[in-house]
């Protein structure tokens, strides 16, 4: 087994009485797909917050490639590798998508060489050969399929749409690790499929580690290699989405009876 | 850093002035010489709203870039403009960039009430100063150009001149700034602050840096008003003064890097007007065409320009 990217030890994270997180402890390894299960409430976007740096754990440590991340700000973490998409998406509401794309390979040029302060869109990026900033910006467009959208300032574009503008942007930073935060809340039952898909064949293409978080069981079984179950601030269970999805736990605290059956007899048969 | 038709027009536009200067009257020269000023000062004010911030404490750079030419020149015998102006630049960045540290935490109504407070400050001791003399100021001796001393009568044309070289070289920077990933931060910042950190840019450093480029661009505006007027008192510190510069920034708008100057020229036109017409309500008239251009040109004078050419496609 290889050196796990990330390492988790022992974080504890308390909001007053409430204890969001735990004792919890993980590995992940590179280039994997996890899913984060758990009813609303369970500490699931609180461990996406604290490996992102949006939250400070109250004790506990944070690992990523061997480095002590634990108390480095978000800026930090994302310049090292790891960075996160929202659950309500962040974009830059009064730019085009263009624009917002253009902002994160803009970004990125300018943490590969901060003295490029005074280098147009129109320059190469260094490290990306003769790829400029636009091109680049392109490029992703039409790996996420929001070509159609390069002009619209994304503030008028469908919840979908944002989603997707939104993982984009995080990948502009070229991640080591992704974390989704609920990629397909909010969006019709459809369309979230196509997302997902969407999203998981770009990271995968890239090597990209991924951890998301996720309430649809089918979406977590079709995409994860392991699932993460959350329940009162602790992860209860941890295996491949296969036997995670069948377990009782998950079935009794996180699925729900209804969807337990069918997800059973599904994957049964 | 290639040439941009923006900065060619407007070179071509101080040209043209510069030009036609010859036909004008003293007070006319003198007034072209407040309106780059002035838009030199409004630029740095530009570049603090594209990332959403008001900073009502420009007059403290301003005013700080006057005093360091006032004091250079009188106290150092520095006399040649260039040096005194890089005298202020230096003064009012090293100000800016030691303020700013602080500044740059701070956003929306604390930023600017801060920065206000700090101009005020500094006003505060200058008045107080009696070896500056207090809140007389003091004059500012007869200045030269590499080397040459301008008669009094080519005195006002030659700074003129001056203030031409500095407002397109400080419009070619403010472009080259605005077209590169930096100053497309700006309007991140001012958009989603959380997603600039997540991408691994810092926002409070972002923000130091214009405070710190706003600074200098005030403190040399400040340098030339001083050998311009060839006075220097603390009311250039005063909190009007701050306001003054915004509200030159909402009249021009903040689409292009020449909107300060055209709203600082309007400024000048409506506030000169207004002044010898109506010498007790000036600041009546001016508040109405603010309003007023507010109501017609809510982006601003500037896109006006923008309406004419759309207009004669």
């Amino acid at each position: 087994m290889n050196e796990p990217i990330l390492n988790v030890s022992h974080l504890n994270k308390h909001f007053g009485a409430v204890a969001a997180a735990h004792d919890i402890s993980v590995a992940i390894q590179p280039g994997t797909c996890t899913g984060l299960i758990g009813t609303n409430g369970a500490g699931k976007t609180t461990f996406v917050n604290m490996i992102t740096g949006y939250l400070k754990p109250d004790t506990g440590t944070i690992e990523f490639e061997g480095q002590n991340i634990t108390k480095k700000t978000p800026r930090d973490i994302s310049r090292m590798g790891v960075t996160r998409s929202f659950q309500i998406p962040q974009l830059y509401a009064s730019m085009t998508t263009l624009e917002n794309l253009e902002m994160g390979f803009g970004v990125l040029s300018l943490m590969r060489n901060p003295r490029r302060l005074f280098v147009g869109t129109e320059k190469p990026v260094p490290g990306y050969g003769n790829q400029t900033i636009r091109q680049l910006a392109e490029e992703a467009m039409e790996r996420f399929g929001l070509t159609a959208f390069r002009d619209q300032v994304t503030r008028t574009l469908p919840g979908g749409t944002r989603k997707l503008i939104d993982i984009a942007m995080a990948m502009a930073t070229k991640p080591k690790v992704l974390l989704l935060d609920e990629p397909t809340s909010g969006v019709s039952s459809e369309e979230k499929f196509d997302i997902m898909d969407m999203v998981m064949r770009v990271v995968k293409a890239d090597g990209t580690t991924v951890l998301f978080v996720e309430h649809d069981m089918e979406i977590v079984s079709q995409h994860a290699d392991r699932v993460l179950a959350f329940y009162d601030g602790t992860i209860i269970v941890d295996e491949p989405p296969a036997s995670a999805l069948k377990n009782e736990m998950v079935l009794r605290y996180i699925v729900g009876n209804t969807q337990a059956l069918s997800l059973t007899g599904q994957n049964d048969a | 850093m290639s040439a941009d038709k923006t900065v060619i027009r407007f070179a071509a536009f101080l040209l043209a002035v510069l030009l036609g200067s010859s036909f004008l009257p003293q007070w006319g020269l003198f007034m072209l010489t407040i309106v780059l000023v002035n838009g030199l000062v409004v630029l740095g004010c530009l570049l603090f709203l594209r990332a959403g911030l008001v900073s009502f404490g420009q007059a403290l750079y301003f005013c700080f870039g006057a005093y360091t030419t006032g004091l250079a020149a009188n106290f150092l015998d520095v006399t040649d403009v260039f040096l005194l102006m890089l005298m202020s630049a230096i003064g009012s960045g090293i100000m800016a960039w030691l303020l700013g540290s602080l500044l740059s935490k701070y956003r929306s109504i604390f930023f600017g009430l801060l920065s206000m407070a700090f101009s005020m400050i500094l006003y505060g001791l200058l008045a107080k100063t009696e070896s500056l003399g207090s809140t007389d100021g003091f004059n500012v001796p007869a200045i030269t150009i590499l080397g040459y001393a301008p008669s009094s009568e080519s005195v006002r044309a030659s700074v003129l001149g001056v203030a031409a070289l500095l407002a397109l070289l400080a419009v070619s920077f403010a472009q080259a700034l605005l077209k590169s990933p930096m100053g497309l931060l700006l309007t991140a910042i001012r958009d989603n602050e959380i997603r600039v950190e997540y991408m691994g840019a810092s926002a409070q450093k972002t923000i130091h840096t214009i405070y710190v480029i706003a600074g200098v661009f005030a403190g040399l505006a400040g340098s030339l008003v001083a050998v311009s007027v060839g006075h220097i008192d603390p009311t250039m510190a005063i909190w009007t003064t701050s306001g003054e510069f915004v509200f030159i920034t909402i009249m021009g708008g903040i689409g292009s890097v020449i909107a300060p100057f055209i709203g600082a020229l309007a400024f000048g036109i409506i506030h000169t007007i207004a002044f010898s017409e109506s010498p007790n309500t000036w600041q009546l008239v001016l508040g109405t065409a603010l309003i007023g251009i507010i109501y017609i040109l809510p982006d601003g004078l500037w896109s006006l320009l923008t309406k004419v050419r759309g207009a004669n496609k």
